[in-house]
């Protein structure tokens, strides 16, 4: 058993200690917008906040997380879809498929939040997932949108 | 499925069932069988493309589907344009390929690949749009008493200015949907466009921001389970032996362990990773079949003798090549090389099928280029007659070619689910498994044989193309005589899909087909991107060896091809070709025909420390004869880029004991967001011609990085990906 705080809500959870964070949080919480792309925390799609900082979800047991430790999920990033992030993502149309997006949007949250004005040597540092559509330069530019910054 | 529409936020919601968190059984068919749902007083269509709700809100149906390449949105542009209704107002749904099979494949083909989905379905979308248009008019005229041709229509509001009525598309659509449809149906020209042609935003964005678009990875049913599953790992000729289910009974949530097929195993559990982590447990033997000691090095000679084999498919002749390379002042030859490529969508391959044993019936929620495929698929495992079948079709998390032709995924989730009668089996695969059982970009070698006269022009050129044949795996029946004309993209003597645009008086290109034990499949560009490294590469080695700017040179072998020149010269002019670049930066040109569309691009490079390339700027034209929606077009232009230099920069997959040794991203890197070039993209539409957007540009992104990386090093790098290489000065 274990005791999640995932967006403001405690889940408690029966699931094997050795469970990857991503799957308590897809198959037994039921958030699907964290994705899985490859299990050995190289792509990012399964990126979530853990006490705000960027973590790949895929290859954190559930057990390593404290019930006290706030983990945010895409769907948790706004109530409404009104983080200056997704507002910019809407705007300029960042996604294309759209799947590792979700991932791409909580780094970038978590770059932001750090760094609200980042350099293009600090995003592209941040921005380590990958998207195999090639929506790199909207991300760029979304960010950019997002933090105020004249693209 | 249904997509219910929220104007406020403009959001298009997949059924109503994805609202309240999650894709269910309860998934809305919007219009049963066929024409069943008007009689049963739901809201009629006024045509298979269109439907009109009382609110006068519009729903498109679209037969193709979306994988972010924004084909969706393009094609709702269209039918929207001709409709002349409000775009506020218009969403989309996907009507299924068991329907289309009901309704005498009334939405044709579903096909979403070969860049074809807006170009080769314009015409009837459009017609589509007009017709029912056309029937809105009508019904409100006979409403009036009044002729249609005094009635106009403007953003779903039918007006005769005469009388000075109005009404709305919405109050007439019942009407409209008893009229015959018209038979003589004009479109407008082009050039009055208001909707299509437009940069309007994407109409699937909203959902994808903030976790609710429910991919097939996505899905949950009520009382579904979850399967994983291993094949064995000799790519071809491997068969299942034995497993030991024993080994694996009792471990939490386990319900089930099934052979699929002769070549694989699942394990079926109440979740995904239940299911995973018992079949990394399972203890399997395989027959690893005669393919066990198959080797890249083993391919690699095979192709290599192909290069001088004496039979070979002959693509593109004229002249006397061989007379004229031996009769040349100055003879050029080189040998370039091409891996293994694996297709890598984010989301791994999946499906959930349900197999109702009452009612003789499977059906299968899945990601698919091709419905209909698909459908066929489902049919074939199933052993079912296809009217028994169903597929809804979900957008893709990536598809390249990798779900348009071959849907493995689809047949073994049938099979799982016939072991569980009624209950919903979602199969996932681990990305290992997807990256060992792929359908890989063919593997190909090329030699090129160059004649020039005194005078540094071009006399003959010679291109042998030894390697796979992609139609070979996934379609014997399309081989010409055993030819596959496929091999030939964009080197075709003539065609609108895919010309060679140079003029050389003699010249010959044929193909020595050679086959290794791994399946080829359609891989974004297919064989346009080779043929176009091989081509455009060795014109950069021409041009230099006759001492002339390969500008230049090519713009003298392009007098008889305007359009292939016209881009080319949009690149050279835009980029600042012939100027000085800036310091430690080089350029490189690239053009090419394919996909109906022709395309140029101008690389600019510079060599880093560490002997890498870093790809500062790409500037990219093509004309495609229309463009639907330009920033969409632009979005598919920086994608193709870093979809294929990703490829020609650093992706190789290589084959060891028959098994590919590349099982995830750390051995298989992709390009990332710090690698990416500036983007400049230049459309210039012609007009007379529909030519396709999703693949045409990476033609060109690998040839023009790898001539600039020359003019940069003075280094040929002929043996890709480029990673295998250090371009620092020896």
């Amino acid at each position: 058993m274990a005791r999640l705080t995932i967006n403001g809500k405690t889940h408690d959870v029966n699931v094997d200690p050795d469970t990857p964070l991503l799957w308590v949080i897809r198959e037994q919480v039921g958030l699907t917008g964290t994705k899985y792309g490859c299990g050995v925390a190289q792509c990012g799609a399964c990126t979530v906040h853990l006490d705000g900082e960027p973590i790949r979800s895929c290859s954190l047991p559930v057990s390593a997380v404290g019930p006290d430790q706030k983990i945010t999920t895409i769907e948790g990033l706004s109530p409404d879809g009104s983080h200056p992030l997704q507002k910019a993502w809407v705007a300029l149309d960042v996604p294309q498929c759209g799947y590792c997006q979700t991932g791409q949007l909580m780094t970038a949250a978590a770059l932001l939040a750090r760094t609200p004005k980042p350099t293009d040597e600090q995003i592209a540092e941040a921005m380590i997932n990958i998207c195999r559509c090639g929506t790199y330069n909207r991300i760029k530019a979304g960010i950019k949108q997002a933090a105020g910054i004249a693209g | 499925m249904t997509v219910a529409i929220d104007t406020s936020r403009r959001r298009f919601l997949a059924g109503s069932a994805a609202a309240a968190g999650g894709l269910t059984l309860g998934f809305h068919i919007p219009f049963g069988a066929g024409r069943e749902a008007a009689a049963q007083g739901a809201t009629p269509e006024v045509n298979a493309w269109v439907v009109v709700k009382p609110d006068d809100s519009v729903v498109v149906r679209v037969a193709r589907i979306d994988m972010g390449q924004g084909t969706v949105t393009g094609l709702v542009q269209l039918v929207a344009e001709e409709l002349e209704c409000d775009w506020a107002k218009v969403g989309y749904e996907y009507p299924t390929p068991g329907q289309n099979l009901a309704r005498n494949r009334v939405w044709g083909n579903f096909q979403t690949a070969g860049s074809q989905g807006i170009r080769q379905s314009q015409e009837y979308v459009r017609k589509g749009g007009a017709a029912a248009r056309m029937m809105l008019v009508q019904a409100a005229a006979q409403q009036w008493n009044v002729p249609a041709s005094e009635c106009t229509a403007a953003k779903g509001v039918i007006t005769h200015a005469a009388s000075g009525r109005s009404t709305t598309y919405g109050k007439v659509a019942d009407a409209a949907a008893r009229l015959e449809a018209p038979k003589d149906v004009p479109l407008k020209d082009p050039k009055s466009w208001t909707i299509a042609g437009k940069s309007m935003q994407r109409l699937d964005t909203a959902d994808k921001v903030d976790g609710r678009k429910v991919f097939g990875i996505d899905l949950k049913m009520p009382g579904m389970l979850n399967a994983a599953i291993r094949a064995c790992p000799v790519l071809l000729g491997g068969k299942l032996k034995s497993f030991d289910a024993a080994s694996v009974a009792g471990k939490a949530g386990v319900r089930k362990v099934v052979a699929v097929g002769d070549g694989a195993v699942a394990v079926v559990a109440e979740t995904w990773w239940q299911a995973k982590t018992a079949l990394d447990a399972l203890k399997i033997e395989w027959d690893l079949g005669p393919n066990a000691k198959a080797s890249s090095d083993d391919t690699a000679a095979m192709l290599r003798a192909g290069l001088d084999a004496r039979e070979a498919f002959e693509g593109n002749k004229a002249g006397d090549a061989d007379a004229a390379i031996a009769a040349a002042a100055k003879r050029i030859e080189a040998v370039y090389s091409v891996p293994h490529q694996h297709h890598v969508t984010m989301e791994p391959m999946n499906a959930t099928a349900r197999w109702s044993a009452a009612l003789d019936r499977v059906e299968v929620w899945c990601p698919t280029q091709n419905g209909e495929s698909a459908l066929a698929t489902a049919a074939a495992a199933s052993g079912l007659p296809p009217a028994q079948c169903e597929v809804y079709r979900i957008d893709l998390g990536g598809g390249f070619g990798r779900r348009a032709t071959s849907h493995d995924y689809v047949r073994q989730a049938v099979i799982l689910a016939k072991e569980f009668p009624g209950t919903p089996i979602k199969l996932v695969w681990s990305r290992e498994e997807d990256m060992l059982h792929g359908w890989y970009h063919p593997v190909t070698m090329c030699k090129l044989t160059g004649g020039l006269d005194a005078q540094g022009n071009l006399t003959a050129l010679k291109m042998r193309i030894s390697g796979q044949s992609i139609l070979a795996t996934v379609n014997p029946n399309g081989l010409q005589n055993g030819r596959d004309p496929v091999v030939f993209q964009g080197l075709n003597p003539s065609g609108a899909e895919g010309r060679f645009g140079y003029s050389i008086p003699n010249l010959m290109i044929d193909h020595a087909m050679r086959n290794p034990p791994v399946p080829a499949g359609f891989w974004r560009g297919v064989n346009n991107n080779q043929n176009a490294i091989y081509l455009e590469c060795f014109m950069d080695e021409l041009a230099h060896a006759a001492g002339q700017d390969p500008l230049e040179f090519r713009r003298k072998m392009l007098g008889n091809s305007p359009k292939h020149l016209g881009v080319l010269n949009a690149v050279a002019e835009r980029a600042g070709w012939g100027k000085p670049a800036p310091a430690g930066v080089f350029r490189g040109l690239a053009q090419h025909m394919g996909y109906g569309s022709y395309v140029a691009a101008c690389a600019e490079v510079s060599i880093t420390q560490r002997g890498g390339v870093k790809v500062h700027r790409i500037v990219a034209a093509t004309d495609c004869g229309h463009v639907v929606n330009p920033q969409q077009v632009a979005a598919q232009i920086e994608g193709s880029f870093v979809y294929g230099l990703s490829a020609a920069l650093m992706q190789e997959i290589t084959i060891k004991d028959g098994k590919v040794e590349q099982e995830n991203f750390d051995s298989y890197p992709c390009m990332l967001l710090e690698d990416m070039p500036v983007v400049e993209s230049i459309l210039m539409p012609s007009g007379d011609f529909w030519g396709g957007v999703g693949e045409p540009t990476i033609f060109v992104a690998a040839p023009a990085v790898l001539n600039a990386i020359f003019a940069a090093t003075g280094k040929r790098i002929r043996d890709l990906p480029l990673s295998k290489h250090d371009l620092r000065k020896a």
